[in-house]
Order: C-alpha cells, then sequence, then structure tokens
C-alpha cells in the first residue's frame, strides 16, 4: 500500500503520514466490520488526507511547487478495489527505486529495509551497529537524493531491466550476508528471502532471481547445524546433515535447475547455488562431488572472480585433491593482499597445513586467525582447534 | 528537469590517443551533439580549453588571490560540459553514456537547482 501512495502522491514522506493517518482512522471508523476493499479504502482515505495536508500548507502563501504537486495528486485517483496486480507493480516500482544505482549501497539497503519490509528506523540501525539517529539521517538523505536528482518512481525500461534487477539482487544478497555473520542479526536473513521471494513471485522466470531465492534457501537450511550447543561455529564438512532444513533444501534445488536450465551464460548467483545444491544433496562430506564443486567454482571465477571465491576454489581443491596444491593456491592469494583482515584464509592454510603435518605453521596460521575473528562462535571453534593441536603434539 | 554533464578524462592520456581514433571521437561528439540538439535535449555545451589555460581566483578576507591552473590537482580534468533538459535522472544518464569520452573518462551527472 506504501508503495501505490507513493506513486500516487509522489513523495515517500507524504505517504507514509498519510497512511498513518488513515490507519488511526480505520481504527475508528471500522468497528465491527471492515469495507469489502479494505487496502483501496486506506489508499483513498490516506491521499484525502494527503491532499488536505498540502491544501493547508498553500492556503497562505501560493508555493508553486506544492501547488503543482497537490494538482498531480488531484488528478490520480487511487485504486477502486484490492488489485494484487496494481499492487505488485507499485511494489516492484518500489523495490527498483530504493535499490537505484544512484544511490549509495548502504542507502540502498537502509531503504530498502524500512519501506519494502517495513522495519522501522530502529530496528535498521540495530541490523548495522549504528545509531538510531545515524540511520534516521541516512533515510533522510537518501529520499533527498530521489527528489533533487530526479531518480524515477518507475520499474526500468527494458534495456535496462537486468542490469537493475542485479543491482537489486545485490541488494537483497547484502542484507542476507549481513545477517549470516552473526546469530543477533538472524531475522534479517528471513527478510531477504521474503524480499527474494516477492521479486521472484513479481517477474517470474528471470534465472538470476531464482539463482539468488535458490542460494539464499539452501544457505540459510543450514543454520541450525551452523553452531554448536557450546556456542561454536560448525564448519560445513563438520555438521549434523540431519539439522539441515529438508523442505527449504527441496525449494532450493528445484530452483536451481530452473536457474540453470535458462539460456545463456548463467548468472553469478546460479552458479553459487549450484554449489550450494551439491552440498546439499549429498548425504555425507565424502559422497559430496568435490571435484564438480572444484569445476563451479572455476566457473565462478570466470563470470565474478574475486579474491574469496579464489579462496573458496582452493578449499574445494584440497577436499578434492589434496592439501598439497590446495596451500599454493592459497599462498598465492595471501601474497596479492586482498584478504590481509580476513580470518577466513589464515584459517583455510592452518586446516591444509594441519592435514599436511606442518603443526607448528599450522598452529601459527591458527593463531593468526584467531586475531583476525570477530565473532564469538569462530574464535571458539579456533580455539579448540588450537587446543586439540597442542594436546595432540604433547601425546607423542 | 535540467542536468549539466560535466566530461571528466585525463588530459595525458586523451593527448596520447592516436590521430586517426581521435578523428573518430571527434566524429562521435558531433554526432551526439546534433542528436540532442535534434531531440530537444541540449540547454548548452562547450569544450573547454585544457587546464594549462586554466586560472584560480579566490577572495579571502578582502583580498583577491589569482593562481595558475585548477582548483585542484586531479588525475581527470573538467574538459566541456553538456546542459540538458530531460525527464528524470535515468533519462539523463542514458544520454550521459553515449558522451563519446563515457568509454575512457567519466562523466559526472548533476541536476541543476530548480527554483
Amino acid at each position: 500500500m506504501l508503495a501505490t501512495l507513493i506513486r500516487l502522491t509522489g513523495s515517500f514522506d507524504l505517504a507514509e503520514e498519510g497512511l498513518q493517518d488513515a490507519c488511526a482512522a480505520a481504527a475508528v471508523a471500522w468497528g465491527a466490520r471492515p469495507p469489502t476493499h479494505p487496502r483501496a479504502w486506506l489508499i483513498r482515505v490516506a491521499r484525502n488526507k494527503v491532499i488536505d495536508q498540502l491544501r493547508r500548507r498553500t492556503a497562505f502563501r501560493a508555493h508553486h511547487g506544492a501547488l503543482r504537486v497537490l494538482a498531480e495528486i488531484e488528478s490520480q485517483a487511487g485504486p477502486d478495489n484490492d488489485d494484487e496486480g496494481l499492487f505488485g507493480d507499485d511494489l516492484l516500482r518500489l523495490i527498483f527505486t530504493c535499490c537505484h544505482p544512484g544511490l549509495g549501497v548502504e542507502a540502498r539497503v537502509a531503504l530498502t529495509l524500512r519501506t519494502v519490509c517495513g522495519l522501522t528506523t530502529a530496528a535498521v540501525a540495530a541490523a548495522f551497529l549504528v545509531s538510531e539517529e545515524t540511520m534516521a539521517q541516512r533515510l533522510v538523505r537518501a529520499k533527498a537524493k530521489i527528489r533533487s536528482a530526479g531518480i524515477p518512481y518507475r520499474t526500468p525500461d527494458r534495456e535496462l531491466l537486468s542490469e537493475r534487477v542485479e543491482g537489486v539482487l545485490s541488494v537483497i544478497y547484502l542484507i542476507f550476508t549481513e545477517a549470516y555473520a552473526g546469530d543477533p542479526r538472524q531475522s534479517l536473513a528471513e527478510e531477504a528471502i521474503g524480499l527474494a521471494r516477492r521479486l521472484n513471485t513479481l517477474m517470474p522466470g528471470l534465472a538470476p532471481v531464482e539463482g539468488l531465492l535458490a542460494l539464499l534457501l539452501l544457505q540459510e537450511s543450514r543454520r541450525s547445524a551452523r553452531i554448536d550447543i557450546e556456542g561454536a561455529a560448525v564448519l560445513l564438512e563438520d555438521q549434523d546433515r540431519r539439522l539441515w532444513d529438508r523442505a527449504r533444501i527441496a525449494e532450493g534445488l528445484a530452483l536451481v535447475d530452473r536457474a540453470l536450465a535458462a539460456p545463456g551464460s548463467p548468472s553469478s548467483f546460479a552458479v553459487q547455488a549450484a554449489i550450494a545444491a551439491l552440498h546439499a544433496s549429498a548425504p555425507s562430506v565424502q559422497d559430496t562431488d568435490w571435484a564438480q564443486i572444484v569445476g563451479l567454482y572455476g566457473v565462478l571465477m570466470r563470470i565474478h572472480p574475486s579474491p574469496v571465491v579464489a579462496l573458496n576454489l582452493a578449499a574445494a581443491v584440497s577436499m578434492a585433491f589434496g592439501p598439497g596444491p590446495a596451500l599454493a593456491l592459497v599462498d598465492a592469494i595471501a601474497a596479492q593482499g586482498a584478504l590481509a583482515d580476513y580470518h577466513l584464509l589464515p584459517a583455510a592454510r592452518a586446516h591444509m597445513l594441519r592435514r599436511l603435518g606442518r603443526r607448528t605453521e599450522a598452529l601459527d596460521a591458527y593463531r593468526a586467525a584467531l586475531a583476525l575473528a570477530r565473532f564469538d562462535p569462530d574464535r571458539r571453534l579456533i580455539e579448540r582447534e588450537i587446543g586439540r593441536l597442542r594436546s595432540a603434539r604433547t601425546n607423542l | 528537469m535540467q542536468y549539466l554533464l560535466m566530461i571528466y578524462t585525463e588530459e595525458q592520456a586523451e593527448a596520447a590517443i592516436p590521430a586517426d581514433k581521435m578523428q573518430s571521437i571527434m566524429a562521435g561528439y558531433g554526432a551526439f551533439t546534433q542528436s540532442v540538439v535534434n531531440s530537444g535535449a541540449l540547454v548548452n555545451s562547450n569544450r573547454l580549453r585544457p587546464v594549462a589555460d586554466a586560472t584560480s581566483v579566490r577572495v579571502r578576507d578582502g583580498k583577491t588571490l589569482v593562481t595558475d591552473g585548477p582548483f585542484a590537482e586531479t588525475r581527470e580534468a573538467l574538459g566541456g560540459y553538456y546542459l540538458i533538459e530531460a525527464r528524470d535522472l535515468d533519462e539523463a544518464t542514458a544520454i550521459a553514456a553515449r558522451i563519446p569520452s563515457a568509454v575512457y573518462g567519466t562523466i559526472e551527472v548533476r541536476p541543476v537547482w530548480t527554483m
């Protein structure tokens, strides 16, 4: 509904105020019997309240700008009934506007969570560990940029659509990964999945969208197995697969098939989902098709190269072909320096060194990883590995 | 809405472009300018002389300070501009993307303040 009101009034703030007033009016007017089309009612009342507001503001001083806005609002009638198609179109417009490339990434994420997902400013602030004041300012500036720079409230034209969809998907993935890192923000993962689902419903049959939704479902399916009872992180290869959410996996696997079946080169999310799918459908670590996973990371390196992808490729090589060649790959990545603050790099080295029997170097690498690890579950896991290695030495 | 499209390029790199390539870039500019004239989007446009010809003026404590050079020594320098009329930012950026220097430089798109 907010999306429709933004379209009708041309303003995020006016729409929000109008909707709040309309809801208050509904609480009084509906009593025991809500109208046949409650959403259309709310929109009609909200629109009228916005018009009243603007009329009052322009009564004393003729602001040309305000008069123009008023004329535009009065010329657009709201919906007569609760038309899902219309609300869906407006929601798409809102999503694309919030994720417009003319806004900075932080602004896009904040605006999407606030206006599309409906989180309070305080909740969005908490999710990104900033003060409510800071987040409120970020939102104000984002809406100001939309107004001042003329960011349009439209679903993009066909030529721009695929790159704009990619933009929306990366915002959704950012929301998901911020939740992935630390437990207190688990609820954001569900918001991300909800967004991906809504996008998939509104724009069905787009392989990159299906790929992202599949990836999120498959990664989230492992949540219960990720942390053990002592609060330590559990690596994928050590997870109790009985704790994986099979319903989510089934849904994810079906989507991966569709995403990969599409013609043309696969999207990066689809390839990542395919890797997750191989893990999800393997009964155990040993029965996992690691060689194919290595191949898929190779594909990913071609379409979306990054040091993190290279590191994941090395980890897969370690499982498929042994720690020796994998270690050489990791050392090459380390030499480039891009992952200097990433605890998973020394952790991966430590893992490989341990498998090669090079215990002293493994301990050094684990200590380096511990120094970089930010979250408790990761720290506990590394501390346990260090403890295990040290006691193994003394047991000679 | 009016937008100022500011063309930023590395002058040294541009000077190193071979003559025949530069000719086709110039022809591209001619075609682009004609197209925005035809569409009615063009308000004004100019190519600027290089930063070696720039002079900066500041007035501080009542004193006028005139110095040789641009306001800041940056790698990319302002080489020209197009002032256009466009429906919204998407239309403005689509026009900016067609400016020939966009493939090797940067076009800054800034909305003009409406009174």
